[in-house]
């Protein structure tokens, strides 16, 4: 039996303190962000929060050339970037397109600092594709108080955001203040995803922002189902590919380890193929009449 | 006085060897072949809504090329297997789940897998991580040959599809009601731009490829209203960027992708300012004749 759980817990798993930390943190991104990627997910800004990582990335890049700190840098980067995006595209028909330019303004920047920085020191890949297992410690308190605090305000907004979410028509005739939750929305997307570019790479953001969310709103049609559903996938992708990337210090070609990223990501694109095997009956509402009747949960 | 000072300022900017280097008459050709193609194709993928989809290929053929890279095959190939294979991806997966999340799935699990090809290489994979910013120098005679036959198949295939990927973007009920097959014809389209995308990427970057299939697109549509005009534009749009791109990287060595970039963003402000002073122009005028 001993042998059976050390095939699937290489030895040190449970001890080392960087496996712990990386479970730890890895465990606080996935539960933030599956709550705000159900809305994501919802509201259909996926590239807009993709597009948020990327940008944390450029001002990563460049506050490591001015001899700043990567935090500093992501998270002030990608606000910026939330705000301009939600204040350029405010017709829906629009928003494809303000992504696209401010991504490309701001990614050209982050481009011409990454450039510089591999001539210093070498820099790209830490920044696009990030590590769990080589996040700074220090930063574990600050990062958990950070997610803690954008739960927090989520709830604080949940009710006027599921309104404007689900029909936003309805929401403005009743007076709702559609554009300002809307960004407020957008500003929590923003701190989200800079916070987990910083911790688990830009492209790891992306994919436990909506991978998970999109699974859980397949499996049922309630909101206040969805988010701990999708935080519950996503802690589980999360912490297998920690485990994964753990044991692939043994596995071939070259017995130093396969990178956490590519099982998280596989972990996720598989989580919501599976869920699409779900009847499509209890897919999120089709009429306005079924989508009116369930908000609030 | 104005001689010399003009003259200065050209001789910077188009400093010696520009047009007479072989990898730089290369560049050039290359450059102006991916031009057109980005000008056309981007006209669609801006009135479909596809910037999430020409932002993502890019990276995912990135994968491809970090895959060729390892295993010493043409890096080229990795990319336009990727960029094709992630488009094919996209459009089968696309059907019954919102598209933006099927795409930023694809995209992320195909920058793992490059993230896994990289750390298989095991010295710093230069070939792969020069495909992240785009490079001038070192565009072959044979690469600007295989460039030219994919864009002829790009533009071959608009071509082929004008007037059905004109109709189903601008009224899909009734295109489908005529029996145009909307499925088909949107994994046609995200081929397209995968086979932009791999031949964009070797000189712009896989970072800021999707800037020229997006910028000039979009502000040709704040410039004119007919669809062939507004390709017409586009195209010219995306050329002039990326002559400006090619020549400035040239001068600084700075990569290609933040230049074309830069002139981008500044071409569709210019567009949109332009459009938006001729507006009110109009605007007043109509006012004017009616007090």
């Amino acid at each position: 039996m001993t042998g059976f759980w050390r095939a699937i817990f290489a030895a040190g798993f449970f001890s080392n303190p960087e496996v712990q930390n990386a479970l730890w943190l890895g465990g606080v991104i996935a539960v933030v962000s599956g709550a705000i990627g159900v809305f994501t997910v919802l509201r259909g800004q996926s590239f807009a929060g993709h597009a948020m990582s990327d940008m944390g990335a450029a001002g990563a890049a460049g506050a490591l050339l001015a001899g700043g700190t990567a935090i500093a840098g992501f998270l002030s980067f990608s606000v910026v970037a939330g705000a301009s995006v939600d204040l350029l595209g405010v017709r829906p028909r629009d928003r494809d397109v303000a992504t696209g330019l401010v991504l490309t303004a701001v990614l050209g920047l982050g481009s011409l600092f990454l450039f510089f920085d591999t001539r210093i020191v070498g820099a790209p890949e830490i920044i696009l594709f990030g590590s769990l297992f080589t996040s700074d410690p220090g930063l574990t308190p600050w990062l958990s108080a950070l997610g803690a605090a954008v739960l927090l305000a989520l709830a604080i907004v949940f009710r006027p955001l599921v309104f404007i979410s689900l029909s936003p028509d309805t929401a403005l005739a009743r007076g709702v203040p559609v554009r300002a939750v809307g960004f407020a929305f957008m500003l929590l997307l923003a701190l989200a995803v800079g916070e987990s570019s910083l911790v688990v790479g830009s492209l790891l953001s992306t994919s436990l922002l909506i991978g998970p969310a999109s699974a859980a709103l397949r499996v049922t049609a309630r909101l206040r189902h969805a988010i701990p559903i999708a935080a519950v996938l996503g802690l589980l992708a999360t912490w297998l590919g920690i485990l994964l990337a753990y044991d692939s210090f043994y596995w071939p070609p070259y017995g130093r380890g396969w990178p956490v990223s590519f099982f998280i990501t596989g972990l996720v694109l598989a989580i919501h193929l599976l869920s699409r095997l779900w009847p499509p009956a209890a897919r999120y509402g089709s009429t306005t009449a079924q989508r009116t009747a369930r908000i609030g949960g | 006085m104005m001689d010399t000072w003009f003259g200065e300022i050209s001789t910077a900017v188009l400093s010696p060897g520009m047009f007479s280097f072989t990898f730089m008459q290369n560049a050039w050709l290359s450059g102006t072949i991916i031009a057109i193609v980005c000008g056309t194709a981007g006209f669609f993928a801006m009135l479909r809504g596809s910037a999430f989809a020409a932002h993502a290929l890019p990276k995912i053929g990135f994968a491809g090329a970090a895959g060729a890279v390892w295993l010493n095959a043409n890096p080229l190939l990795g990319l336009s297997l990727f960029s094709i294979g992630g488009a094919l991806g996209i459009g089968w997966l696309g059907k019954g789940a919102r598209r933006d999340v099927v795409i930023g799935l694809v995209l992320a699990f195909g920058l793992g897998t490059g993230a896994l090809f990289l750390s298989f290489n095991n010295e710093y994979a230069a070939g792969a991580i020069s495909l992240l910013f785009g490079q001038i120098v070192g565009v072959s005679q044979s690469e600007v040959v295989d460039t030219a036959l994919l864009a002829l198949l790009a533009m071959a295939m608009i071509a082929f599809l004008y007037r059905p990927l004109l109709f189903a973007t601008i009224s899909p009920e009734s295109a489908e009601a005529r029996g145009v097959s909307l499925r088909m014809l949107d994994i046609l389209f995200l081929v397209i731009i995968g086979i932009a995308t791999a031949i964009t990427v070797p000189i712009v970057g896989a970072l800021l490829s999707f800037s020229l299939l997006v910028g000039p697109a979009a502000a040709a549509s704040h410039l004119t209203h007919r669809p062939g005009r507004a390709i017409l534009v586009s195209v010219v749009l995306a050329v002039v960027s990326l002559w400006v791109g090619i020549a400035l990287a040239y001068d600084t060595g700075w990569p290609v992708g933040f230049f074309v970039a830069s002139v981008v963003v500044l071409v569709y402000a210019g567009a949109r300012a332009g459009a938006a002073i001729a507006g009110r122009r109009q605007t007043a005028g109509s006012t004017s004749v009616k007090a």
